[in-house]
């Protein structure tokens, strides 16, 4: 086992967590991500093979679905990013590249980005100052690519909680979006 | 003065404030322009052009003339409107456009040159002579022009920003707007209610007859607390709908802690709201307009609607005895509510010889006021009588009833054109309206009560049945249905001045002189004289302007047509369009992995692409940045520096047609590159102008990682999945963006591979036989950490790039500092980088500037003939060619401390610098500490026919004029031995 120590997007060594007023905004670095993208003409092969991986079928447009031990969700046409614990899948990106063979093209995406949890009661109140998505229409299992405080991200709307997925070397920024638009509402 | 009883305030609780330096008492509930009336006070603020003395004219928004500054310091907020203001206590207003004081006004001298000061006054009289607009008229103007103030203090409250869904936006909270929102929140569609008051009712608020034997004010708390608990209705007071946008989007601003006096910690003063709207509801209702008589625009005088609401709804009444002038029934409502709240009116002035009998006052049907006294308030009316007699009254206050406009600026944003409606002498909304707007109530032209109630629920369940909701109509409340009875009127003809736009000082006068000198489209009146043009947007003074200059065309108001109504309905700070995006938080920030540790270091940062990046790293005792950087360049030349790189653009890809796909990318071959091995490549845009550089390094045979400059990242991906989408969809690639995903430095100088051994595992051989320049491949380090290594090199030494996953950077800057201590390891900067690459020749962003071809840049042979890639063919244009092209070549000072400047254009000695004689320009300079000497890079043209020769470079801008040697553009080791070592 290597000896250099990971620091958080954050730029600590333990995650941040703030609470204000019912929300609670959590830095989760202990996520691993390797994007899958089918190869031209073996689409359906690549999904028979992420289903089996998954234990689920990959999740449509827009969606989210969560499997025994893996999670993925849609981020383009035939594309997906699976998501796992990071103490038990360091090396995701071999082990679905091993699944999907020569079917898709798999890239570690661990590193690309800084991931939120939000939990709390009036989530949409707090995520309507963030980004354009309509929280009210979102139900558990959606997936959707937006636009926060100009930066690309991804939210997934679970049944109590929100994950955020942000890049990573704009972790503070997005931060202080959450931490101000927070204490705008709350 | 305030009435004994009534009004919709807290009488047990006094709020106290301050106007032109005088302390006033008013309660909650109050705006600044009631508390002010109730306290005695018409005189609020002075005209635009003019100065004429000036109060309210009307109860809201669309005031013109009672602006005020609010606060101080960073906070004072200029063209405030009075009658919107809700008082707090402390809140203190200072008038504007008023010197020295607001009861003596200097410029007030403007009234009396009043025949000169005339509609195109400006036009006519500042046009000669022509040299004196700059330097004398235009300064003047300036400071005479203008409307308030602005700090020049930041603002220190914050402002945010968001975006809302709904299925129903309902604009305005009057009767229209409540019953429709009832109708839509029973009906389970998603509602958004916004009204701009903090008080939602509208004009139920300001009228005394009763709903369902209710008063209106009661019966709209009423609704208003049963839409509370509905949980799909979003309730927004306080929110001003501003604009409507394309595809059913609205813009709107919620001022949030307006009503405050400072707001509260952590929450926004206001907020811009996107709300998206599947249908939308008008309920806007209507405003009331003025007629023009003479001197029509004292403190005192306002709209009839304005002295009913303020008698009404704040208990107020501007004197003790007022007069009402109407053209239609409503005066005679007005009449009649003050009447009943005990306020003496000397009579009603009745345009209408017809006019229906009024009680309580004496009515004078058939008269018109053609005059007014009082110099800073009103202290009398003249009125001409029908017998044509003329007759003094006595009054301070007078209410004007010209008729209703319904609301129609919103229908408008999209270019939709009203049409007259006779029935009630007004416009009403027509043409393509927004997309999903449909219109109810007053703004409709709908004016009774019963009307607007029923309107609202029936357009309500229409816009629901669109949306496939089923929606039942609650039971109407029974309410006043009262016909419009309106006789139009718009100007007493006069040979004084009469006023239409009273915020632009705009005049009947001014109308007819637009009409004699030809200006008589709509559009070329209002830009003639400014009617409309002020911050209210003329809501209470075009009808009047169209409707005069009708009568003078002998058209009729239809034909005349209406200008066009723009967003903002009202004005927007522009600090809430900003929102949270001020200062630092302008745009995003990128933090490097090694940012945390480079900071402990004291290093200077640099934005680059939005990137911190480390500029130079001083030490102790280094008082110049050119020390330090020195130092790091010489200390890399010498030993082995090191050098975040993280920042240049990584892109992944994949797939069986990955090689062709780069191959067609760049204009260099890649198809044949080994696996294990990294190439230079050279990106052209389809025009054949150099896009981008860097290299690909090809992990396997169906994977490639590219590389792009740090500023191009983003372009360059974007360009490639053009590509990839669009120009080729038939080939298997897959793109994805991996620069985020690596942390990666430069470890570059003769030392370089020693360091690294100490890194990176021994089961990796990095000797220079098995890992020659130009290899790559995945590796680990530190006892099994998973890295790439390349072995390129920007500074021109041996050197490596080292990459492991992002988590680790941080520890692997240490890791390398740490082991590369007995080689004195130099962290070096984005600087010193700069004056290595200038060293070596190589070509960045100052070179790739847009404008330059690959022939330039010394790579011309690298656009192949033997495959078509993007650009190709059109590099190869003949203009791009010639012989005396541009050529990237060095250039050294005859004496080596003499300074190059950067963009300095080449010229022969003892030419003139002018453009004719200009031969190329320099585009990266820099002092060389290898050299010991300044050098530059450039392009010159047919440079490398010129090696040797002496020019200048000279810039026009700093004065300098250098006399330079033209020199390889590879000033240290140009044959590539240190790479290669």
């Amino acid at each position: 086992m290597h000896d250099l120590a990971p620091m958080t997007a954050l730029g600590a060594s333990e995650p941040r967590t703030d609470t204000i007023g019912p929300i609670r905004i959590t830095e989760a670095p202990d996520w691993a991500l390797a994007s899958v993208a089918a190869r031209l003409g073996q689409e359906a092969t690549c999904q028979t093979a992420l289903r089996k991986l998954l234990g689920t079928p990959a999740p449509g447009v827009a969606a989210q679905a969560s499997g025994p031990v893996l999670s993925a969700f849609w981020i383009g046409p035939h594309i997906w990013m699976f998501e796992a614990p990071y103490a038990t899948h360091p090396d995701l990106a071999q082990q679905v590249k091993a699944a999907c063979a020569d079917t898709a093209s798999v890239t570690d995406q661990t590193g690309a980005w800084v991931r939120f949890e939000l939990t709390g009661r009036d989530l949409p109140r707090l995520m309507e100052r963030l980004c354009n998505l309509d929280m009210g229409a979102m139900q558990a299992g959606h997936a959707r690519r937006s636009v926060i405080e100009h930066l690309g991200c991804y939210v997934i709307r679970h049944e109590d909680s929100i994950t955020l997925y942000g890049p990573r070397s704009s972790a503070q920024t997005l931060h202080h979006a959450l931490i101000t638009a927070a204490r705008s509402v709350f | 003065m305030r009435l004994k009883a009534g009004g919709q305030i807290d009488r047990d609780t006094k709020l106290s404030f301050r106007f032109d330096g005088k302390h006033y008492k008013g309660h909650p509930g109050d705006t600044l322009a009631s508390a002010l009336l109730a306290n005695g006070v018409r005189l609020m603020g002075r005209s635009f052009k003019y100065h004429r003395p000036r109060g309210v004219l009307t109860a809201g928004s669309d005031e013109p003339n009672a602006l005020v500054e609010l606060r101080s310091g960073g906070r004072q907020e200029p063209n405030t409107r009075a009658t919107v203001v809700e008082l707090f206590d402390g809140l203190h207003a200072a008038p504007q456009n008023a010197w020295p004081s607001l009861r003596f006004d200097a410029l007030a001298i403007n009234d009396k040159l009043s025949n000169f000061l005339t509609a195109g006054f400006y036009y006519k009289t500042f046009m000669w002579p022509a040299a004196f607009w700059e330097k004398l008229y235009e300064p003047i103007i300036r400071r005479a022009a203008g409307l308030g103030s602005i700090t020049t203090q930041p603002d220190p409250d914050p402002y945010d920003k968001g975006f809302l869904h709904c299925d129903l936006l309902i604009i305005g909270a009057g009767p229209s707007g409540l019953m429709a929102a009832l109708t839509a929140g029973r009906a389970g569609a998603r509602v958004i209610l916004a009204d701009e008051d903090f008080r939602m009712g509208g004009r139920l608020n300001a009228e005394s007859y009763a709903i369902s034997e209710m008063a209106g004010s009661d019966w709209a708390a009423q609704i208003v607390a049963e839409l509370v608990s509905l949980p799909n209705v979003r309730l927004m007071p306080r929110t001003t709908v501003f604009g409507a946008f394309d595809h059913g989007i609205y813009g709107a601003v919620e001022r949030v802690s307006d009503h405050l006096p400072v707001p509260q910690t952590g929450k926004p003063r206001q907020t811009l709201w996107r709300i998206y709207t599947r249908r939308t509801l008008l309920c806007a209702g209507a405003l009331e307009r003025p007629i023009a008589f003479a001197n029509n625009d004292r403190p005192g005088i306002m709209t009839a609607s304005a002295l009913r609401a303020y008698v009404n709804r704040w208990a107020v009444s501007p004197a003790e005895t007022v007069a009402v002038f109407t053209n239609n029934d409503d005066g005679h409502r007005t009449a009649a509510d003050l009447i009943a709240k005990g306020v003496k009116v000397a009579a009603l002035i009745d345009t209408r010889p017809d006019a229906p009998k009024a009680a309580g006052t004496e009515l004078l049907a058939g008269a018109q006021v053609i005059d007014t006294s009082g110099r800073l308030g009103l202290t009398g009316v003249t009125v001409k009588l029908a017998n044509g007699q003329t007759r003094k009254l006595a009054c301070g206050a007078l209410g004007v009833s010209g008729g209703w406009n319904p609301n129609v600026s919103l229908t408008c944003h999209q270019r939709g054109r009203p049409a007259w409606e006779e029935r009630i002498a007004a416009f009403v909304p027509a043409g393509d309206l927004p997309q999903g707007m449909i219109v109810a109530g007053a703004a409709g032209g709908q004016f009774s009560t019963h009307a607007t109630l029923a309107g609202g629920a029936e357009k309500a369940a229409q816009a629901l049945t669109d949306l496939g909701i089923t929606a039942t109509k609650p039971d109407l409340p029974q309410a006043e249905d009262a016909p419009t009875r309106i006789t139009p009127f718009w100007h007493v003809k006069s040979d004084k001045r009469a006023w239409l736009d009273f915020q632009n000082d705009v005049t009947v006068k001014d109308v007819k002189l637009a009409h004699q000198e030809g200006f008589r489209s709509v559009e070329h009146l209002k830009r003639y004289t400014t009617l409309g043009m002020a911050t209210d947007q003329g809501k209470t003074s075009n009808m009047g302007g169209l409707a005069i200059m009708a009568e003078l065309t002998g058209q009729s108001i239809a034909q005349t047509g209406t200008t066009m109504f723009r967003p903002p309905y009202t004005p927007v700070a522009m600090g809430v369009l900003a929102g949270r995006s001020t200062g630092q938080d302008f745009r995003p920030t990128r933090l490097t992995p090694s940012h945390h540790w480079a900071k402990e270091q004291g290093a200077v940062f640099v934005e680059v692409g939005m990137w911190l990046r480390a500029q130079w790293f001083p030490r102790k005792g280094e008082t110049t940045w050119r020390e330090s950087v020195d130092r790091e360049v010489s200390a890399t030349r010498a030993s082995v520096g090191v050098c975040d790189v993280t920042t240049l653009g990584k892109i992944d890809v994949q797939g069986t047609d990955a090689a062709e796909f780069l191959n067609r990318s760049y204009c260099n071959a890649f198809a044949k590159l080994p696996v294990g091995r990294v190439r230079y490549g050279l990106m052209l845009r389809e025009d054949g102008i150099a896009f981008d550089d860097g290299t690909a390094a090809r992990l396997a045979e169906d994977h490639f990682v590219v590389t792009t400059t740090t500023a191009n990242a983003v372009p360059v991906y974007r360009h490639m999945e053009f590509a990839r989408q669009c120009l080729w969809p038939d080939m298997d690639v897959q793109l994805i963006s991996t620069t985020e995903a690596w942390a990666q430095y430069a470890i570059a100088g003769p030392n370089a591979r020693k360091l690294l051994q100490k890194i990176v595992d021994p089961a990796f051989d990095i000797s220079n036989d098995a890992f020659p320049f130009m290899a790559c491949a995945e590796i680990t380090v530190c006892n099994g950490c998973p890295a790439r290594l390349f072995r390129i090199s920007f500074s021109g030494e041996l050197a490596y790039e080292l990459a492991v996953p992002t988590r680790y950077g941080d520890a692997l800057i240490r890791r390398i500092m740490a082991e590369g201590a007995e080689f004195d390891v130099t962290p070096y900067g984005t600087e010193a980088l700069g004056v290595m690459r200038i060293e070596k020749g190589h070509a960045a962003g100052n070179e790739l500037n847009g404008q330059t071809t690959a022939l330039n840049l010394g790579m011309g042979r690298m656009v192949s003939e033997k495959k078509d890639s993007i650009g190709a063919v059109l590099s190869r244009r003949e203009g791009l060619s010639t012989a005396d092209a541009l050529k990237l070549v060095g250039f050294r000072p005859k004496n080596p401390q003499s300074r190059i400047p950067a963009g300095a254009h080449l010229l022969e000695k003892g030419a003139k610098m002018i453009v004719a004689n200009d031969l190329g320009y320099v585009t990266s300079a820099c002092y060389s500490p290898t050299l010991e000497s300044y050098i530059a890079i450039g392009f010159l043209k047919n440079g490398q026919a010129r090696m040797g020769e002496t020019l200048r470079a000279a810039s026009p801008l700093t004065g300098e004029d250098v006399e330079i040697e033209i020199v390889s553009a590879h000033f240290v080791d140009p044959e590539g031995d240190r790479l290669r070592a």
